[in-house]
Formats: structure tokens, sequence, C-alpha cells
């Protein structure tokens, strides 16, 4: 079986002293070239998606550190004419957004990569981001994962609120549209209504790929009732076993494991990176902390899939671009030798990428 | 003696979902596919003009109850599609309309100053309300806004953003590795917004973007609409298109500015336009009431008609007479939704309209294609060119917004012949003399209010 690959784009790289390498061109990260040069790289290395987080709140860690990001749904827009294959996938957040207008985006941005959107579901937890709105207090968790559900319900409705066959282009009759093809959705939950249907026509996949982080048991419940891709934080395989049998007891998701990724020659010269690093900014990894070779990565991944845990991984490198370019030349070569990753994009859309078909319209009649 | 010749700003507006967007011609492309919009951003680049407009709409329109089906329906996203144009172009402006009544302004001056990243300072911001409850129900707050009060809260709304824009330094980032400081503490500054409809504080997080602010672009045009045009805006989008109302419009608006301080080059006024070309006059004549034909289907009029008569008309011969019944003027409600209605009494547009059906013998269609067309540029190219020029120089508009009937090829013949014509005349740029949107129109850049040490000192050594 072969694995599904992910890559974050976040900032210079997971490691806070990432934008004071020589070659990270940090004062560049709010260009679109830099983020184009790395979203190039990673379909060269024929990954399955680039992923860019997103947030109403600024980084409150300080000035030596990364401040300050764009919005990632519109960087990944950028980003789609300028690449063929590779899956884009912004996170797009639930809590002071409105439902609407995320679908009409996704499904937008889906139109201009013709085919490659994913959307990254997130809430906004925090005092600041609620000030920023002005409009409520901050929700207690389960509520912002109810909230959460409900926004993917509902833009799954509006994605499927035009059938693809609504534009008719009838001239004898005059009309342009069958408006027996559209749909209002007439939502009502517990958190907002929305009427519908979209003004967005349906778009390349149908459904754009819906992607849920598992940082915790909430994320985990939202992904496993909600999600095509899980991402899950896990810092071992049996940590990785628990999480997989949760999740395949009630759901057919793909499941991905979130890995922190900083690459060198050899061991020891990967943990000197990253004791260098650390003496410049300390670091804070993820549940799973790689360091080493290309070789040793090929062989976690593939332990990991032997033992049938995840279908793959969301690689967060260390390093922009250094760190990707490194997965590319050695990581990816060396996984197609084991058979453990493709040799070329078996599908132009992200859904395709994961096995999944163009599903059929839930308002459409059987 | 004379004054130096005005330079014409030009505008591309993608085609809208209304009934001047001809679909029934076999010409006539998606108006959903990337490519369509590929396609007339670069043709508008190509002639060098000013910006690419798209519009907005968030529920689709109905008609006596049900979705209208006779007109071009269905849109993406506009930001999300100039986001994906700024990888195909480089140089033309890049406008979204943006909604203040179903936006908040942290999440919509974040998304714009993005775009201008993302663009090198190519963004605008079309201003619009919505009031009506119709569309509210697409959202969570449903129709929460007093029709009174649409103008108010776009101000604030547009105050918000310019404030949030304002909270960061201009070349914030200095991602000086050696000193370990990527943005200085004091390059980013809270801000604070209190209004009748925004309470909000905090920080922006996205860095100030080339332009400083979005340019700002506005359509009102009633009273209130042209003071807040007066105050806040960079360029009206206005639908006084024709020679004298171009003119009385440009003077109202223009006389306004020095109230708030500004000069009357802060503000260019562009209506929206349309060109029928052809290799002789005659052949334009024939060529624009062909498409005229194309716009206003048998169908189209009747339900045009029936928005005024408020009642099912589709018995009727739109090729017949007017209706004798007169239009039923007690109901509450309109016949057509989510349709930009300009409010009158309808039995007064009724007995009018049998007037000018009578004096000239006009079928129902006819009279709707003779009372729904608006002025336009009727010509051979050069014809064209001559009129547009001296009607900006003689101060009915500053340029225009060219709304071409076809997607995508609508704009195709304009800039290959109209454009040449006045590059000739020496009123219109031959290329692009800057880089950033406020370049081309000629506007000044803001510097943000947030002066640092950091950066006074990178200023400093530069130098």
């Amino acid at each position: 079986m072969t694995l599904h690959i992910g890559i974050s784009l976040d900032g210079a790289g997971q490691h806070p002293a990432a934008w004071r390498e020589p070659d990270a061109n940090a004062a560049n990260l709010f260009g679109a070239d830099r983020l184009v040069a790395l979203a190039c790289e990673a379909e060269r290395g024929l990954l399955d998606f680039v992923t860019l987080s997103d947030s109403f709140d600024l980084q409150r860690d300080g000035e030596a550190h990364v401040r300050g990001r764009l919005d990632a749904l519109l960087a990944l827009a950028r980003v789609a004419p300028v690449t063929t294959s590779i899956g884009l996938v912004p996170t797009v957040t639930t809590t002071h957004t409105e439902p609407f207008h995320v679908s009409k985006n996704i499904a937008t941005l889906d139109f201009v990569s013709l085919g490659r959107a994913g959307w990254m579901v997130d809430i906004s937890i925090t005092e600041a981001e609620a000030r920023h709105f002005g409009r409520r207090s901050p929700a207690p968790l389960d509520d912002l994962y109810a909230e959460a559900a409900e926004a993917i319900d509902v833009v799954g409705q509006l994605w499927d609120s035009w059938e693809d066959d609504a534009v008719i282009r009838d001239v004898p009759t005059g009309r342009y549209l069958d408006r027996d093809k559209v749909h209002y959705t007439n939502f009502e939950g517990r958190f907002f209504s929305v009427r519908g249907p979209s003004i967005t026509p349906r778009s390349p996949q149908g459904q754009a790929l819906v992607v849920v982080e598992a940082r915790d048991q909430h994320g985990l419940g939202l992904g496993i009732a909600h999600a095509d891709v899980i991402v899950v934080h896990v810092a071992d395989l049996d940590a990785a076993l628990a999480v997989r049998e949760q999740v395949r007891a009630v759901s057919d998701a793909t499941v991905l494991a979130s890995i922190d990724v900083l690459l060198g020659e050899t061991t020891a010269a990967a943990m000197a990176t990253r004791a260098r690093l650390d003496g410049v900014a300390a670091s804070s990894p993820g549940a799973l902390d790689f360091v080493g070779t290309a070789q040793d990565f090929v062989d976690l991944a593939a332990a990991w899939s032997a033992a049938g845990v995840v279908d793959g991984f969301l690689v967060r490198p260390a390093l922009t671009p250094h760190t990707i370019t490194q997965f590319v030349d050695t990581v990816v070569p060396a996984l197609q030798t084991r058979g453990l990753f493709r040799t070329a994009y078996e599908s132009p859309t992200l859904r395709g990428l994961f096995g999944l078909g163009r599903p059929a319209n839930q308002f459409a009649p059987a | 003696m004379s004054k130096p010749l005005k330079q014409i700003h030009l505008a591309a507006h993608f085609p809208g979902v209304n009934n001047t967007t001809v679909w029934s011609d076999p010409q006539s492309g998606s108006q959903t596919d990337f490519a369509s919009f590929v396609h007339l951003a670069q043709t508008a680049e190509r002639g060098k003009f000013d910006f690419f407009f798209l519009a907005e709409g968030l529920r689709l329109r109905e008609h006596r109850g049900q979705v209208f089906d006779l007109d071009v329906v269905g849109r993406p996203d506009s930001l999300t599609v100039l986001a994906a144009l700024a990888a195909v172009t480089n140089r033309i402006g890049l406008a979204a309309t943006l909604n203040t009544t179903f936006n908040e302004p942290y999440e919509l001056a974040r998304q714009f100053a993005s775009l201008d990243l993302l663009s090198n300072g190519r963004a605008a911001w079309n201003a619009v309300t919505s009031p009506d409850a119709f569309t509210g129900e697409n959202f969570r707050r449903g129709g929460f806004l007093d029709r009174s009060l649409r103008y108010d809260r776009a101000g604030e709304f547009i105050t918000a953003a310019r404030t949030l824009w304002d909270s960061w330094a201009d070349d914030a980032v200095v991602a000086d590795a050696e000193r370990g400081v990527f943005v200085a503490d004091e390059s980013i500054t809270t801000f604070h917004h209190r209004s009748d409809e925004f309470a909000i504080s905090g920080e922006l997080n996205v860095p100030r973007s080339p332009q400083g602010w979005t340019v700002q672009i506005q359509a009102g045009d009633s009273d209130g609409g042209r003071e807040l045009a007066a105050q806040q805006t960079d360029v009206i989008f206005s639908r006084h298109s024709g020679y004298a109302d171009g003119q009385a419009f440009y003077t109202d608006v223009k006389r306004r500015l020095a109230t708030y301080g500004r000069s009357p080059d802060d503000l260019k006024i562009i209506p929206a336009a349309v060109a029928f070309l052809g290799d002789t006059e005659q052949d334009a004549i024939d060529k624009a009431r062909h498409i005229r034909l194309q716009q206003v289907s048998p169908q189209g009029a009747i339900a045009f008609l029936e928005q005024v008569w408020g009642r099912d008309l589709s018995a009727y011969d739109p090729d017949g007479p007017l209706p004798a019944v007169d239009p039923d003027t007690s109901g509450t409600s309109s016949i057509t939704r989510g349709r930009v209605r300009h409010e009158q009494d309808s039995l007064s547009v009724a007995n009018k309209w049998r007037q000018i059906a009578e004096q000239k013998q006009l079928s129902i269609r006819e009279l709707i294609i003779e009372v729904t067309t608006r002025s336009a540029f009727v010509g051979t190219p050069r014809q064209v060119a001559e009129t547009i020029n001296r009607y900006v120089q003689d101060d009915a508009a500053d340029g225009y917004i060219f709304v071409p009937h076809i997607t995508p090829h609508g704009l195709d013949e304009f800039v290959d012949k109209v454009v040449p014509e006045l590059q000739e005349m020496g009123v219109f740029r031959t290329d692009y003399e800057g880089t950033t949107l406020r370049d081309h129109l000629g506007l000044r850049r803001p510097p943000s209010p947030v002066s640092t040490a950091g950066s006074a000192r990178l200023a400093r050594s530069a130098s």
C-alpha cells in the first residue's frame, strides 16, 4: 500500500528559529513568490497536498518569532494556477465566519484549481479572536466543535445545492437555468440557519476533501463524524493503533499522522542541526518529532505502514524551503524504491488522490 | 491656453448575472470556469486597463416565489478568483465587490491585505450594502440591519478596516536574523474601533500591505452615498455614463471633496459603460440592435414587465401590446427579490410606458428594449475612442468600466481596436508606469501612522 503525504507550508518552517536560517528568505514570508516556490517543490515530490494553517489571532510569542499570516485560502488560491496536480488544503475556521461564505470560498478554490481543493476545518478558541469580531464571547469547546460539525454539514449541503446539470441554456424557452435543479438547503441548526441555495454552482470535485486535525478527543470526534481525512497527533505506534481502532469502528476516513521532520545526511548531523536551532530558540515539538536521515524516515514510515496504523503523514518540515527540498530529493525516491509512494500523480483531483470518486449529489433524485 | 489632456482610466467588468450578459449566443462561454476569468483579465491587462472588476450577489434572485431562471446566474467568490488571477497577471488591478452588511471588518480587512500582498499591491474593494432580510436568510444574523442604517454601517466598516490596516508600521517585517527580531514589538499596535455597529479591539495578524489601504470603490448614487464617497472613496463606479448626466454627477461629487480636505484628483469617477463596435457606424448600430434583442428575450421581456405590474403576465404575447390591466398596487412586497430596484410608483411607470409604447408603436419586447437601453458608445473604433475622449476631457467622467455582453471574448475587440486609438490620441497609457493600482489611478499611498524606532533605524542605514 502506498502512503499519502501532505506537507505544511506554515511560516518559515516548524522550528521557531527557522526564519533566521540564511536560506529562509523570511523577509518575503508574506509574498506570493516564496509560497509558490514551496508548493512547486512539494509538487515536484508528488506529494498529495500542501496545507496552510490559519487563525484570527496574532502569534503571541514575541518579536523573536514569526508574527503575521496571510489568509490561507487566498494564499493557496494564488498558488493554484501555477501548480497542476497537488492538493491545496487551507485552514478555514468556523467560529467567527459565515458558513455561506466558507462554502463558496472553498468551492471557488476548487474551481480555480480544477478540482484540487480541500478544507482543513478549525475553530477559534481565544478571547482575543472573539474581541476582534466583537460579536460573541468565547464559547466552551463542546459548543465550538458542535458548531464546526454544523458548519461542515451545511457547507456540504451548499456545495450540493446546484446539481451538475442545472445550467441548461435552453434558447426556445429562454431559460438559462433549470430551477428544479437548484435546491434550498433550509438548514436549521443550533448555531445558524442557512436558506440557500449557494450562489456558486457545484465545483469540479462536487465536495472538496474535508480534513480535520485531531489534536484532542473533541477533534477526533469531529473527524470521525465528518472528515474524509483525519490528521492524528500520536507519539508512537501503540498510540497510533489505539486511535486507528477508534476511527475504524465508525469511519473509513484516511488517517494521517502529524510528524515534525528535520532531516540530515547522518543522524548525528540532523541532531546537531536540531541542537543548533534549539540553541537559538527553544522548540515545542509535536507528538511525533522526527530528527534523522531520509533512510530513518523511510524505515519509520514502512514500519507504521506495515502495522496498518496510519495511511500516511502530514509532514511539518523544520525549515522551509530547506527541509522540503531535502524531503523531495531524498525521502521521496527512497519511498518510491520501497514501493511506498507514487511515481506519478494518478488523478487530476485531490479526492482522486485519496481514492475517492466524485460523490453523488445529496439533493439529486437517485 | 488649453489645459493638458486628461489621461483616461479604463476598467473591465466581468459579465454579470443579469440580462445584459448574453448566454444564448453560440460564442457565450462558461460564467464560472476559471479559464473565462483568466481570458478576460488577461485581455484587460493586454489593453493596459487600470483594473478588472467582479460584482457580488449573496442570494439567487427570485421571481414570483421561485429562483429566477432566465438570466445568467451563479458565480464563484470574488476574492478567491482574484487571488488566483494574481498568478496569471502582473499589473492590472483586481477589484472585488464585498458586502459590508454580511461581513465583519477584521476578516475582510485581513482578506484584502492578503490579496494586496499576494498581488504586489493590486487590490481594490467595492464596498456595497445589502439591507434586506431576503439575503440575510443565508447568514447568521439574518436581516438585522435597518435600511436607513446601511450607509452608516458601510462608513463605519471602512473606517474600521482602515484602523486595522493602520495598526502595523510600513515595512514592519524586518526579519533581522542577527538581532533576532522578525517584527519589532513597536511595529504592531493595538487597534480599537468603537461605533454604533462595531466594538472591536486587538491586533491585526497580517502585515500592512503594499498599498497601505486597499483602493476603495463605491457605487452609491443617493445623496448619502455621494457624501460617503467624497469622504472615503478613491473610485466611484457610477451609473452616469451619458454626457449631460455624467457632467452633472461629476461636478456634484467633485465639489464635495473640499469639505474633507481632498482634491478633485483624489477621487476618480468611472461610470459603467458599454461599447458597440462596427466597421461603419451603421454596422455598429445594427450590431447594437442585434445584441439588445439577445439581451431582452421574449420571456425576459414578460418577466421585466411583471416586476412593474406585480402580476403574472405569462399569458401575454411579448410581441403584442402592453396589458390593459393596471399594475397590482395592493401587494406590499415586490414580485422580484434579490434585485436592486429603484423604488418608484408602479402605476405612474406603467402609464409612462404605455405612452411611449403608443407613441412609437412598440410591442412589449420592443418597449422593454427601449426603456432599459442605457447610453452606449456606438460606432467605429475611431468614433468610439473620440467620443470617450471627448466625454473625459469635458469632465463627464475620468474613464469608464466597460461591461462586455459576452463571456469570455466580449472585451477582445475593444482592446484590439479602441485602445490603440486612445493610445494614438495620447490619452491612454501604452504601458503601465507603476506597479500598484494606486499608481495606475494616480492615487497617493497613505503612509502608516505607526512609525517605529526599528524602521527609522533601517531607513537611516539605507540612506
